[in-house]
């Protein structure tokens, strides 16, 4: 190796150092220890009991996880079928090069994630109290029916306040990633459908939705990943519990709970190895998908 | 020039976006005049208090009072710290970020493919699952309650190494790189000198994805640091509600004064952020 050549090698090595350290120590190490916690006990972190494969089968007969499980897979299904949806829509809307005004309805609709997920929290839990609560008061408002007054959002319907919040919260963001796509959307072969007659149905399901299939994949795959991960809007919006009759209670919540509340980061390490084990078995199912597409085309 | 015709269509499109960017903007102007309202006034009307003002709203009943409450119970110092933490972030995390992704994208040496191959791995993680032994670890290294604790893990980012890779690749040519180094350029010369310019833009889109997830991050904070002079607006505002359930002006001034900092750098640095945001993902 000549001088040359060892120095260049020396200033790569300098330049991922600062990066690299703080990976390996911070990012590797815990994944590393994170699989061993998982099988043991602690109380509070520096005292561990070996249990073996003892946390998961407690998990599998556990039924607050249970209960967990399904509230944030429900909260996932109404991001997928309900947010997702309206994004799509949306984003044909303001697609059109002739719509006055898109780049401030565009602004308008990705406001609100500009606030942090506490902040909506916050604003959420006043919003959506009984009486003195902005969206009882709205719905009192145009109804004309003063019973709405006292919808017990935060009581009954936890999980239906948290699918509103996040259609609030994530429509106008999604929107951008399928903006982005129908822009790349080939403009000849919309105009060539356009010659052989094509309606705007026809357009749309054989046109434009197989183009923006590739985005389409990866914004469903990030909306559930982020949404089988909900914590904070849940947990400050009911104080860190699991609602009445733990209505809300989510699985990074109860790893919440299990960890730093009781002590027990091996039990919490087992809730987070069960949901990494989720989100990237529904990753793998993604990306077959995707690859049986491209054999196909 | 023919007039433009007002179409039927149109003017549906216009009425039923309207109407989605009112609901979309009323919470923000709730929690406003919220914020500026006696807890009496609050009870009373949903937005502006009446009274015989102009347009026959009350605007003397309209009070600062909750923010200098707000202040005076300390808050501007949540405020300092979330600047400190979010700057400090997005500061050293693009560095670390964007020297390796330089070196990644246009260096061979061996150990590259492992790398690389380790960085693209990490992006599958989820962040859920290093909750627990980062606790653990910061432990270990006496590091809980400590600002440092809260700043360290962050500045690895293995998805800012991914871009800057990316951006690299796409507008750096070799040989540029190659005609700098014939011309006795050093490789750190080459980096600061030629490198970085080329890839502002990502270099702003980066920051700015940092500071806000920083600015916003509840849970590290929640969970490391449990003294409250050393805690970031996040937290700070959470425990304000566990305190001041019901002072509903309060909590409203807390929030219009967390989120206004953010809301104003986004709005000047819109274009590089969305572009930040999409690039990942699609590929024209």
């Amino acid at each position: 190796m000549s001088v040359s050549q060892k120095q260049r090698v020396v200033f790569c090595w300098a330049m991922l150092a600062p990066f690299l350290v703080l990976f390996v120590v911070f990012m590797v190490y815990p994944l590393i220890q994170s699989a061993a916690l998982s099988t043991n006990q602690t109380y509070g972190p520096g005292t561990r009991t070996f249990v073996g494969a003892g946390n998961f089968k407690n998990l599998f007969h556990d039924p607050q996880f249970w209960k967990a499980l399904k509230n944030t897979v429900i909260y996932a299904l109404g991001s997928l079928f309900i947010q997702l949806p309206l994004a799509f829509g949306l984003a044909l809307v303001l697609n059109s090069r002739r719509l006055r005004g898109r780049a401030i309805y565009r602004l308008v609709f990705f406001s609100p994630q500009l606030m942090g997920l506490v902040f909506v929290s916050i604003l959420s839990a006043l919003a959506f109290e009984k009486r003195a609560g902005l969206v009882n008061k709205a719905i009192a408002w145009v109804t004309t029916n003063r019973d709405f007054l006292e919808t017990p959002w935060l009581q009954q319907y936890v999980m239906e306040t948290l699918i509103l919040i996040s259609l609030w919260l994530y429509v106008g963001f999604n929107m951008i990633y399928f903006l982005a796509a129908l822009q790349n959307v080939d403009k000849s072969l919309v105009e060539a459908a356009e010659i052989d007659g094509a309606g705007p149905l026809a357009k749309l399901v054989h046109v434009i939705v197989p183009s923006v299939k590739p985005v389409a994949t990866f914004v469903i795959l990030l909306s559930m990943i982020g949404s089988l991960q909900l914590f904070e809007l849940p947990y400050v919006l009911l104080d860190g519990s699991g609602g009445p009759d733990n209505k809300g209670l989510t699985i990074v919540m109860y790893l919440y709970q299990n960890g730093f509340d009781l002590g027990d980061l091996g039990y919490a390490s087992a809730i987070g190895w069960a949901l990494a084990f989720m989100l990237i078995g529904l990753a793998a199912i993604q990306i077959r998908m995707v690859r049986r597409e491209e054999r196909n085309a | 020039m023919s007039r433009p015709s007002i179409k039927p269509k149109s003017v549906l499109t216009h009425t039923v976006l309207i109407l989605l960017a009112i609901i979309v903007l009323t919470p923000f102007v709730w929690m406003f005049i919220a914020s500026l309202k006696t807890q009496e006034d609050f009870f009373s009307g949903l937005f502006l208090p009446a009274g015989d003002g102009f347009l026959g709203i009350g605007w003397d009943k309209l009070t600062l009072d909750n923010y200098r409450n707000l202040f005076d119970k300390g808050f501007e110092n949540a405020l300092i710290n979330s600047l400190f933490y979010s700057s400090a972030s997005a500061l050293f995390a693009t560095f670390t970020a964007c020297a390796a992704g330089y070196v990644l994208a246009k260096h061979r040496f061996r150990g590259r493919e492992l790398v690389t191959l380790v960085v693209l791995g990490a992006l599958i993680i989820p962040p859920t699952l290093l909750i627990a032994p980062s606790y653990e670890l910061l432990f270990k290294l006496d590091l809980l309650d400590t600002r440092w604790g809260l700043l360290l893990p962050t500045l690895a980012p293995a998805f800012g190494v991914f871009l800057f890779r990316q951006a690299v690749k796409q507008s750096v040519p070799d040989e540029l790189i190659e005609a700098a180094r014939i011309d006795g350029c050093s490789e750190f010369g080459i980096f600061f000198m030629i490198v970085l310019p080329l890839v502002r833009p990502m270099i702003g889109a980066f920051m700015l994805i940092t500071f806000l997830g920083m600015w916003n991050n509840f849970v590290s904070p929640q969970i490391i640091l449990q003294t409250e002079s050393k805690q970031p607006l996040s937290v700070a505002i959470a425990q304000l509600r566990g305190v001041y359930r019901t002072d509903y002006g309060l909590l409203m001034a807390a929030t219009v004064v967390s989120i206004t900092p953010v809301a104003a750098l986004f709005l000047l640095l819109q274009k590089q952020f969305i572009s930040g945001l999409t690039s990942g993902a699609v590929k024209g």
